[in-house]
């Protein structure tokens, strides 16, 4: 098991630049999730860490050893794959054994060690049948059985999930997070799901354009965005953005959004010009006495809560309320935003003002 | 009646069927003829009109395989009785057997340099498909079309160049040229053949295989190979075909050492010139290697014709 660090690592694809140096540490044991829309390089940051594609520029460290130029079968890591990648002319057997085989461990013990993982991961009726035949999710566990059974240093899973239908990425999530917490073992999970990625991870980073636009634990990166692309590619429904003109004096409890005075958590920095308002649907409340005024046009229901969008003079607002409460559309109300949740972002750069709220977990940049 | 898109009609059937077995005997009468006159005596094979029925001798077989010289009843008398099978078939005739034909070497050229060009092409172009299909190759598609371009003549438009090439290499009339030749011919069909094969296969396994701790060429003989299998197999079977029944360059370049059957068998019908019964012999046993490769591998050739058909 292993610490695994990156240092501004750059991966260029002949003139195309599919990560732009990346730097960050993921500790011993953890379940780290690599998070972003596609083609933001989380995939190309996780071949990186493999082996399997070469860094242009970088250091890579694993278990304290600089392994960037190393190929992948000196890394001492597994790989599963989202496609799973089992060998197709071999059994089952054969497929989880191979690691070892190529390790050139004895017989006997090559089988004992397989007996041993499909074991515990349920799979020893099917040990000898070809792995042609098999449903999505007993090759999720022969391939997670291939990767398991050679103790690496580190496990590296490209959307392991993305293959199996709905109901049974569920049930596999949790198998694997149950795996993951028994083996105790540093694991770097790609995907593109934020729900999957809260859902599992003990640290996220969230990638955008090559670019780590965020680094955390789930609930800071959900509660506290460091940019407008964090805050909108996590969370469903998104963040609101309230874009106005406008400034902030540092030390600031409060934002004009022209006549309207909302409270915000007190900033540090402050700044001026254009910029956005980001508030979480369910710190929107309606509350007709409140001086922020919006036009209700359309609800959505979602049993316990309901999702109401609302117009208003800086932007289409969407609020998470019980369903219990009714609401008509065209009617107008107030909109009351829970003050220690806003967050103040420069429009033009993205980038989150800080402010008492967020800087714990700004620091990382 | 009811019309269904996926099972055609039993009238539909019928004519296919009909159609498929007119299609079979048209291209196997040829086939089924030389096999017959095979077995037939020379008066037979040459009467007119043709017999269809006939009693069967191997005549034809015995003349291939062995010389003979007209008996004088002096040699008959020395050699005493016929002591075998074939003795006996050529004393009937007159003859005396002088020792065995040069057919059987032929055949064996044509083993050698057919198997041998075909497994040398196999493994070269297995390794520049491989190539072509994982690694950044500079100029891939030039040097592909290049390849390919070696096709876009009748390779015996060079048989002067080749022929004075070899003269001077000293390749002439030797199993290694003829080896050399065929595979120049064949590996441009294989590596693009093949490439395609290999493009199908999936780079996740042989990235597995690196994790895995298996080197590159471990990873290429260990889990790609058993993969392209299929094309391997339908790619050879063209390849030995091509090989096995290529005549131009055999007559051009081979005429002792290495000569392959198929210059040779012509000149089995021999000076009194109505031997067709041995020449017949000569083309029958002469089918039967390409005939075993093909159904032993038959499975694997249809789904190499059909194969990227349909994507998965």
């Amino acid at each position: 098991m292993a610490q695994i660090r990156i240092e501004n690592v750059r991966k260029d694809f002949g003139a195309f630049n599919a990560v732009k140096s990346s730097t960050f540490t993921i500790e011993d044991g953890e379940f780290f999730m690599l998070l972003g829309p596609s083609g933001c390089g989380k995939t190309t940051t996780l071949r990186m860490m493999a082996g399997l594609d070469l860094p242009t520029s970088g250091e890579i460290y694993i278990d304290g050893e600089e392994v960037g130029q190393k190929p992948a079968s000196q890394r001492d890591i597994a790989f599963v794959f989202q496609m799973f990648a089992l060998y197709p002319h071999m059994n089952v057997a054969k497929n989880i054994s191979y690691p070892l085989r190529s390790q050139g461990m004895p017989r006997a013990q090559v089988r004992k060690k397989v007996a041993e993982i499909a074991e515990i991961l349920g799979i020893t009726d099917i040990l000898n049948r070809p792995v042609g035949g098999l449903s999505g999710g007993d090759r999720q566990r022969v391939a997670l059985g291939r990767a398991i059974v050679r103790d690496p240093k580190a496990f590296f899973m490209d959307e392991p999930l993305g293959a199996l239908d709905a109901e049974f990425r569920e049930h596999m999530s949790h198998e694997l997070r149950a795996l993951h917490d028994r083996m105790g073992a540093t694991t770097v999970y790609v995907t593109h799901d934020q729900l999957e990625a809260m859902q599992m991870g003990d640290k996220i980073v969230v990638m955008n354009h090559g670019v780590v636009e965020q680094f955390g634990v789930p609930q800071d990166i959900y509660d506290w965005p460091a940019t407008k692309f964090v805050a909108q590619f996590i969370g469903s429904p998104s963040m609101n953005f309230l874009d106005f003109n406008g400034s902030v004096e540092q030390g600031a409890q409060t934002v004009d959004l022209g006549d309207v005075r909302m409270a915000v958590p007190r900033q540090l920095d402050g700044g001026s010009g254009a910029l956005t308002l980001g508030v979480r649907p369910e710190h929107v409340h309606l509350n007709d006495a409140a001086p922020y005024r919006g036009e209700v046009v359309a609800t959505e229901y979602l049993g316990t809560t309901q999702i109401v969008t609302l117009k208003t003079r800086y932007g289409q607002v969407q609020a998470r309320i019980p369903s219990n409460v009714a609401v008509r559309e065209g009617a107008r109300t107030g909109l009351e935003f829970d003050a220690r949740t806003l967050t103040l972002f420069n429009a033009n750069t993205g980038a989150a003002l800080r402010s008492d709220a967020n800087r714990k977990v700004l620091h990382h940049g | 009646m009811s019309f269904s898109v996926t099972e055609p009609s039993v009238r539909t059937k019928w004519f296919a069927g009909l159609l498929v077995i007119g299609y079979a005997l048209i291209t196997l009468i040829p086939l089924v003829w030389i096999i017959a006159t095979g077995f037939k005596s020379p008066s037979d094979s040459i009467s007119y009109p043709p017999v269809v029925l006939f009693e069967p001798t191997l005549e034809g077989y015995v003349n291939l395989f062995t010389d003979r010289t007209r008996a004088t009843d002096q040699m008959l008398e020395e050699a005493g009785p016929a002591t075998t099978w074939y003795e006996q078939i050529a004393r009937d005739r007159g003859t005396v057997i002088s020792g065995p034909s040069r057919y059987g070497e032929r055949f064996l050229n044509s083993v050698i340099i057919g198997f041998g060009s075909t497994a040398l092409c196999m493994i070269l172009g297995t390794m520049a498909a491989y190539a072509f299909s994982r690694f950044k190759v500079p100029l891939k598609d030039d040097l592909l079309f290049f390849i390919l371009s070696t096709r876009m003549m009748p390779p015996i438009a060079v048989a002067i160049p080749i022929f004075l090439m070899f003269r001077n290499l000293g390749l002439n009339d030797t199993h290694l040229g003829m080896i050399l030749l065929y595979t120049a011919v064949n590996l441009s069909l294989s590596v693009w053949l093949l490439k395609g094969f290999i493009d199908e296969i999936p780079i996740e396994y042989e990235e597995a295989a690196l994790i895995d701790g298996y080197t590159r060429f471990q990873a290429f003989y260990k889990v790609v190979l058993p993969q392209a299998a299929t094309g391997i197999a339908s790619t050879a079977i063209f390849c030995l075909i091509f090989a096995w029944n290529e005549y131009a360059f055999a007559v051009l370049l081979t005429s002792g050492n290495a000569q392959t059957a198929p210059p040779f068998i012509p000149t089995i019908i021999g000076v009194a010139g109505k031997d067709w019964p041995a020449v017949a012999a000569g083309a029958t046993i002469f089918l039967v290697p390409v005939m075993v490769f093909t159904i032993l591998l038959r499975k694997h050739l249809l789904r190499g014709i059909t194969f990227g058909a349909v994507r998965k």
